[in-house]
């Protein structure tokens, strides 16, 4: 079963590669909700019509291509494991709410991981698609052909006046969901963060920390999103979202060069301590992992930290998360044995780039 | 005002519960809305969900207050033929049961949509290549003519020339397509 490659390897191929600006935006994912005309949404559609839909987005699309994005994989959901659905979760391939709602859920992945049609989600069809760095634009016009693809075979749901209509009334019109994936160390720091936020929300869009346990920001990740779907085009969305982008990223830039300018001594033992309890811990729970790895992430952004690879920090994220420790363990496994078999997969992570 | 439920943090959620003609207000915490169940897809983006509740209790009491029994009854029972939910439940959870349900309660969604999307009500963007077909000629039409109408006003006439065979083709091509959907 190939699925095995989505579950085994914590980070997706397309990480590997970087994107503009890479050394802050992690990620560009483009999603379009999209919905079957004439079929309830499977919040109340009947067993059999989500079957129907499900069945024959495999029989259709089931080992197909689309431009360089090669063999989708058909994954039913319900032929999952607890751990390997954790662990698609834990790689944003699938939502948590996929997992959760329908039995009928199933997922279309190519392997290279830039695509993921989720099938009976909230809405029957979430179109996703990934891109290294600050790209937005190229993902939404991937998205838009993949889009356009897909509606050869199928009549969507759609209305001239309101747009694509979805389940929920926060995504109808486009159903676009913008959302680029931020590493901005140097803001928290300076708690610049603390006022930038509000600001961002008042335009509109969103941002959101990546929450782990509790209520603390993980790894200084944080998620900006487009929140108007109705009223504004696709390309609108995509451009006031990446120029808010910019604004952030030159926030960041530039609390990072004062940081090394005022304290740079200060910034370098941070980095290194963090370093050395990545590399010589025994016991780690997640949350001092997460900024352990986004301190040496920086370092290696700032040139203090050499010969390791940036991808490390996307690729750490995922393999320090519960589910994919468990998988690896072939077990499930306590938070104890949890925070043991992260620190030694760490270390083992580490000594790979020497 | 503090959670009804663990009487710690503020309550940020505000429902109105009505089931058998009863209507009970709820005012939690997020953290305990998860917990009872009252946010049915916790892991949606908490911040739309929020807005969400709100702006539909927005509308809720906006008819509520209307005292007229005749007229709340009337709300209570617009019903989607499609999915058979009722603008009650639609206002309760927050979401569709279908697409007919966007052209059944339809004269009542301006107000949630203005305020989940900055004023928006109507779509501005993707239309469906396939099913779209017909909108996407009808509004390229509607381009050339406006332009036609310029180019005439400014006296350019060779340009309006070549728009006008534009729009003939155009509209030829698409009669075409419709009787060939007839046949
Ligand atoms: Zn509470
Ligand atoms: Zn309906």
């Amino acid at each position: 079963m190939s699925l095995e490659h989505f579950i085994d390897n914590a980070i997706s191929p397309w990480m590997r590669n970087d994107g503009p600006e890479s050394d802050i935006v992690l990620s560009s994912r483009i999603r379009l909700a999209r919905n079957v005309a004439d079929v309830s949404y499977p919040l109340i559609a009947d067993e059999e019509k989500l079957e129907e839909i499900r069945d024959f987005f495999q029989e259709n699309y089931e080992h197909q291509s689309f431009r360089n994005h090669e063999d989708l994989e058909f994954i039913s959901i319900s032929d999952l494991s607890a751990i390997e659905k954790h662990v698609l979760v834990e790689k944003h391939l699938i939502s948590p709410h996929l997992v959760k709602y329908s039995d009928e859920a199933a997922a279309l992945i190519s392997q290279d991981e830039q695509i993921s049609v989720m099938i009976n989600e909230e809405d029957h069809l979430r179109i996703q698609l990934y891109y290294p760095g600050l790209q937005l634009r190229n993902a939404l016009e991937d998205a838009f052909a993949l889009d356009d693809w897909l509606e050869e075979r199928v009549d969507y749901a759609f209305d001239e006046t309101r747009g694509y209509l979805t389940c929920c009334p926060t995504n109808v019109g486009t159903g676009l969901r913008a959302s680029v994936m931020m590493h901005l160390p140097a803001l928290t720091l300076t708690k610049q963060i603390n006022r930038i936020i509000p600001a961002i929300n008042q335009l509109g869009l969103v941002v959101r920390g990546i929450y782990g346990e509790g209520s603390e920001t993980i790894g200084n990740i944080f998620q900006v999103s487009n929140q108007i779907t109705l009223g504004k085009s696709e390309e609108d969305i995509v451009s006031d979202l990446e120029s808010i982008v910019n604004q952030l990223i030159g926030h960041e830039r530039n609390a990072r060069s004062i940081l090394m300018k005022q304290s740079e001594l200060t910034l370098e033992d941070r980095i290194y301590r963090s370093y050395g309890v990545l590399e010589y811990s025994r016991i780690i729970n997640a949350t001092e992992a997460a900024r352990c790895i986004s301190n040496v992430r920086l370092g290696i952004d700032l040139g203090i930290i050499k010969h390791t690879s940036r991808s490390i920090l996307n690729e750490l994220m995922v393999l320090i998360q519960p589910g994919f420790l468990q998988h690896f363990a072939k077990k499930n496994l306590t938070a104890n044995e949890c925070d043991v078999l992260r620190a030694s997969l760490i270390r083992e992570r580490l000594e790979l780039e020497k | 005002m503090e959670c009804q439920e663990c009487h710690e943090r503020p309550a940020t959620l505000h429902f109105t519960q009505i089931s058998n003609g009863e209507k009970t207000e709820i005012h939690v915490c997020e953290v305990c809305a998860k917990e009872k169940g009252y946010l049915t897809y916790p892991d949606e983006a908490y911040s739309f969900h929020h807005l969400l509740t709100d702006l539909i209790n927005f509308n809720a009491s906006k008819i509520e207050s209307v005292e007229n029994d005749a007229f709340k009854q009337q709300a209570q029972e617009l019903t989607c033929p499609h999915c058979g939910m009722t603008f009650t439940q639609f206002k309760r959870i927050g979401k569709f049961g279908c697409a007919s349900c966007y052209h059944t309660f339809s004269t009542r969604l301006d107000p949630i949509f203005r305020r989940a999307h900055a004023g928006n009500t109507k779509h501005n963007g993707k239309v469906p290549k396939r099913t779209g077909i017909d909108l996407q000629t009808r509004k390229q039409l509607e381009d050339y003519k406006k332009e036609l109408q310029y180019l005439i006003e400014t006296e350019a006439f060779e340009k309006a020339a070549i728009i006008r065979d534009k729009i003939k083709a155009l509209e030829s091509s698409s009669k075409k397509s419709e009787a060939g959907d007839k046949s």
